[in-house]
């Protein structure tokens, strides 16, 4: 007998907040037992769809409907008792409590009125072994890697009975080898029965684990379809509503001189650990030097030092030819240093200032933007003006704050100001993270022309996709330490992903692979 | 926290604690050092030292209580003193000693109940709404208190029988008013709750990971209502203790700004109630050993000077542990539904 009730659908969802349509009376199915995936760029309405699934956001019209049945989700805890578990993009764990104390939090197990940790940890052990995904119960969730806290959220779903599986982003802090343990885990959920909700915007992703693929893009569900009916390139424009180009076109390199040398550096992180563990390596101008590692392997240390704010303990960064006397990011810029930084909003951007001040942030003391003591207004009015224009800046005015700028835009404004300056090396640390498709495409069309235009980048990136794309050479860092060194047409997606886990260099490129 | 023993945890055991540890050792030994002097005078420091520590403790229990859940209570200064008259013009009006320290419990409880409304509803900085119940508590006290009222009796010493006997440990440990008893039975309480219960679990996820909790079906602002109502009441005994057992009598701004002391007792302690014991013990040791240089006149230095050792305590305290000490993450934070 084959069970035709749908597992999860909605009807008709409305969803408004001040300004914006975030759902525009969406309607969406969920099989049992399929794999769905929602996919659309950042703003499309995606999350706040699962969020009104999970209880969190109350729709202004629509319905939902659970295994048939009419059902009111009025909080978190109707949706966990109607069997719907979410794992959210920024982990919902205690970082101070234990993996136990974590899964039973909010349905602990008592005896009496105590609390009754033993029981938890058996539940995990239990869970653990039953579905496969390994976790120490005792374990504190800080200390753990992400991939393993991922887990501890899985598991959590699948301790409340989860038959409804949520998973948003959940590929975006995962080695390519721990994005395939996840989809097994998916297999695996699938066979009993559990029904999952996938959301991203990663489109290789999408098309190998969704048995169906729903786009959404600015509030409204464009379509439904099959991996077997699409391919990436379909999808993006889906997505985007316009054609994309996806991969780069990139003439060869042409290598000249060396404009950054950095050898046997050794830079400490927050808690005085080494997490730049002597490494080395050059860019020379008019080249991409990729470094790719999953996020947490020393690669914000490394530019943090490289730019000028982290002090390095050991080892020298030479730019262009002097090592610089002392390490001041001003020095570093007035000589040709530009620097995409990897937070955009802490370190990229003043958000309470309006954008044409975050333009010139890095020259607002020298002419034309200041006279002496007095800032020349118009100079730098002129100026915003002409580089909202240039780079396409979706903005009210030039005197709107950062803070109100989308993600791309804000990413923009930095790019607008960094490139606004004659640059001799670039260095650009996840300059697309939580990008849409059609601001990712920009971005990495103006790095290419940097580099055409004789600047050495140095681009540091957790998304495989993306140094591939780019990068001329690629060198792979793995706890502090860069393993591998290659040139970019000569390694493929899944050795680079062993490379990043830390399978040893020889024997994923064998012995003609030089290690940096 | 509770971690298995192990060597690893062997090492961050003693650098959580490890100060406080020393500190407690080198008191211990200091003490039976001092009792083989002179008995009396070490019976009575210690006596003082286990007074002293009664408000402090039970402040410090209701800052704790209220920053596990990330709200931060600055009116427990004022909470004490409204609930010390309180519970004294309720012992001046019916005599009914009990009666009166329930009417105090009751007033730090509507205090902390307007700490909560103002924090988690209507979401004012946490520290002002703390200043807030401070000034209310000075204002009404100060205006209403009339001079010239006696208490009818204060609350005495319950020898607790043979255990009373036991020298040194039998007169300070076993020999004390009801507040001091119960001050040290909750100590355990809260300990209890806060690391052994479904509820404590959810007040420190509240603190900690709001939305997490959240996330979890767990009510965020009624955790953070129900514990900074309890702490209240725990600042509102601290206040009956003062008007009806240590002293029995009210006088203007009589807590002395020992609500300000609990709390660097609270930070100190690690916000942990055993670790607020031992701090409590040790601020009231200092304000002991004050009153005794005082009186015994030994040194020549001003007896202002000496008054002070207590709260230059708190300052070194709270200028130097806070750094290291780790709050809740989510400390002061109002929490704010999305959607």
């Amino acid at each position: 007998m084959s069970d035709e009730t749908l597992a999860l659908e909605v009807r008709n969802i409305v969803k408004r907040f001040p300004g914006v349509l975030a759902n525009d009376h969406v309607s969406f199915t969920l099989r049992k037992g399929e794999v769905h995936a929602l996919l659309g760029e950042n703003g499309a309405g995606k999350t706040t769809l699962m969020n009104i699934i999970y209880g969190l956001y109350h729709p202004d019209e629509g319905e939902i409907y659970i295994n048939g049945q009419k059902v009111t989700i009025d909080s978190p805890h109707d949706a966990i008792r109607l069997g719907i578990g979410m794992v959210h993009q920024h982990f919902m764990l205690v970082p101070v409590f234990t993996v136990a104390e974590n899964l039973v939090l909010g349905a602990e197990p008592t005896k009496g009125w105590t609390l009754d940790l033993k029981a938890a940890r058996e539940a995990v052990i239990r869970l653990s072994e039953q579905y496969g995904l390994e976790v120490d119960p005792d374990a504190v969730v800080e200390d753990l890697p992400v991939g393993v806290q991922q887990r501890v959220e899985i598991l959590k779903a699948l301790y409340r009975d989860a038959k409804v599986l949520v998973l948003d982003e959940p590929t975006a802090v995962l080695t390519p080898q721990e994005v395939e343990e996840l989809f097994e885990i998916m297999r695996q959920l699938k066979e009993r029965g559990v029904s999952i909700i996938f959301i991203t915007h990663k489109l290789k992703e999408v098309l190998a684990i969704a048995d169906r693929i729903t786009v959404m893009r600015r509030g409204r569900v464009v379509g439904t379809t099959v991996p077997s009916e699409v391919d990436e390139q379909a999808l993006a424009t889906m997505m985007v509503g316009r054609e994309v180009v996806l991969q780069v076109d990139k003439s060869p390199a042409k290598p000249g001189d060396v404009a950054l040398s950095v050898r046997d550096l050794e830079v400490e992180d927050e808690r005085g650990l080494l997490a730049v563990d002597g490494v080395s390596f050059e860019v020379r101008e008019g080249e991409i030097l990729g470094v790719a590692g999953v996020q947490g392997n020393g690669q914000t240390e490394l530019v943090e030092a490289i730019t000028g704010l982290r002090e390095i303990r050991g080892g020298k960064v030479i730019l262009g030819g002097h090592e610089a006397p002392d390490r001041n990011p001003r020095y570093l810029i007035e000589h040709g240093m530009a620097h995409i930084p990897e937070d955009r909003q802490k370190h990229g951007l003043v958000l309470s200032y309006p954008i044409a001040d975050n333009l010139v942030l890095c020259t607002y003391y020298k002419p034309p933007f200041a006279r002496g003591l007095q800032r020349n207004e118009a100079a730098i009015e002129e100026n915003a003006k002409r580089l909202v224009k240039e780079y396409d800046v979706r903005t009210p005015s030039i005197f709107t704050p950062a803070r109100s700028l989308s993600g791309g835009n804000q990413q923009k404004v930095i790019v607008a100001r960094e490139f606004s300056r004659p640059v001799k090396l670039l260095v650009a640390n996840q300059p697309t993270r939580g990008l849409d498709v059609g601001s990712i495409e920009y971005i990495h069309k103006r790095i290419v022309e940097m580099r055409d235009q004789g600047a050495a980048v140095l681009l540091v990136s957790a998304e495989l996709d993306e140094i591939m794309s780019l990068a001329d050479r690629i060198a792979v860092m793995y706890r502090g330490k860069i393993v591998a060194t290659v040139d970019a047409d000569k390694v493929t997606r899944s050795q680079l992903g062993l490379l990043m886990a830390g399978s040893p260099a020889e024997e994923v490129l064998g012995k003609e692979a030089v290690p940096a | 926290m509770s971690t298995p023993a192990s060597f690893a945890n062997w090492k961050l055991f003693w650098k959580r604690w490890g100060i406080g540890l020393s500190i407690a050792a080198i008191v211990l030994a200091a003490i039976l050092y001092f009792y083989f002097r002179s008995p009396r005078v070490t019976e009575a420091v210690l006596a003082s030292t286990l007074r002293q520590s009664v408000p402090l403790v039970l402040g410090a229990l209701c800052g704790l209580l209220g920053e596990r859940a990330a709200v931060i209570n600055i009116g427990i200064e004022g909470q004490m003193l409204m609930a010390a008259y309180v519970g004294f013009m309720v012992n001046v009006r019916t005599g009914n000693l009990l009666f009166a320290v329930l009417m105090g419990v009751l007033t730090g409880a509507v205090l902390g109940a307007l700490l909560a409304f103002m924090s988690v509803t209507l979401k004012i900085d946490q520290i002002i709404g703390g200043t807030v119940i401070n000034i209310l508590a000075i204002g009404l006290t100060g205006y209403f208190y009339q001079v010239g009222l006696s208490a009818q009796g204060k609350l005495n010493p319950i020898p607790l029988g043979p255990l009373a006997k036991i020298p040194l440990i039998g007169p300070v440990l076993f020999d004390n008013p009801p507040i001091t008893y119960a001050s040290i039975i909750l100590v355990f309480v809260v300990h209890y709750v806060l690391f052994h219960t479904p509820w404590g679990l959810r007040t420190r996820a509240v603190g900690e990971h709001p939305r997490a909790a959240d996330t979890l079906g767990i009510n965020v602002y009624l955790v953070r209502y129900v514990n900074v109502i309890v702490g209240g009441a725990l600042a509102g005994l601290a206040g009956a203790y003062l008007s009806l057992e240590a002293v029995g009598s009210f006088e203007r701004s009589m807590t002395n700004g020992r609500g300000f002391v609990a709390l660097a007792v609270m930070i100190f302690g690690k916000w942990t109630p055993f670790g607020a014991w031992g701090a409590a013990l040790l601020f009231g040791f200092a304000t002991a050993m004050q009153t005794q240089l005082q009186f015994a006149g030994k040194l020549h230095i001003p007896h202002q000077f000496i008054g002070m050792l207590p709260y230059l305590l708190t300052i070194v305290v709270l200028a130097g542990f806070v750094g290291r000490a780790r709050p809740p993450a989510a400390d002061g934070i109002p929490y704010e539904k999305e959607g």
